[in-house]
């Protein structure tokens, strides 16, 4: 196991809610992870962003974690739930706030 | 004489279109709405937006209907494709 490897597992362990994605929440650099920032922020639910842009070894690394060629990647108690695709359809059919909450986290309820 | 080189949007409806049989198939070349953002090339052929309904994807997950249309793509994606929008469905 490498350690960028283990720095992910880490991450995606001790974190409720990890986001793998290009820039910051605060300023994301990509359109894609954009979306799920906004989705994660609508939902109130708090969530780590993990800039891979930061390392080339994490930018690759991420990708070897979980077999998934793309960036954003959402984790929710240390499982993989998918990419901005896969996130968007999850919360527009309401699946991702019944899976947050599944897993015991809160979701910002909207009227 | 060579034949004209293929291009990439041809190379993933070949590829899909082998691999899954879909029912429908729609790939969309998105990269001039990405022009100067990362991943960007001249020429375009970086973004695109696979819509797929497929018998071949029932019974799997989301994450797995993904992996198998990225497993396919593989080859496009090491080389030149930065991104890969997946709108998929089980026909």
């Amino acid at each position: 196991m490498t350690d960028t490897h283990a720095m992910i597992d880490t991450e995606v362990q001790s974190n409720d809610v990890v986001l793998f994605m290009k820039g910051t929440p605060q300023m994301p650099m990509c359109g894609f992870s954009g979306q799920v920032v906004q989705i994660l922020d609508y939902l109130g639910v708090p969530y780590k962003g993990i800039n891979v842009l930061a390392s080339n070894e994490l930018r690759q690394g991420i990708k070897d974690y979980s077999n998934w060629p793309t960036i954003p990647q959402l984790y929710v108690k240390g499982e993989f739930i998918g990419g901005a695709d896969i996130v968007r359809e999850m919360f527009q059919a309401g699946e991702l706030q019944s899976h947050l909450k599944s897993r015991g986290l809160q979701v910002r309820e909207t009227a | 004489m060579s034949a004209p080189q293929s291009t990439y949007r041809d190379r993933i409806v070949t590829k899909l279109t082998a691999a899954f049989a879909p029912a429908a198939l729609d790939v969309i070349d998105e990269s001039a709405q990405h022009h100067g953002h990362g991943g960007w090339r001249e020429g375009g052929e970086t973004h695109f937006r696979v819509r797929i309904a497929a018998a071949a994807l029932a019974g799997l997950s989301r994450v797995e209907q993904h992996r198998r249309i990225n497993a396919v793509l593989a080859a496009e994606l090491a080389e030149r494709v930065h991104a890969l929008a997946i709108e998929a469905t089980a026909a």
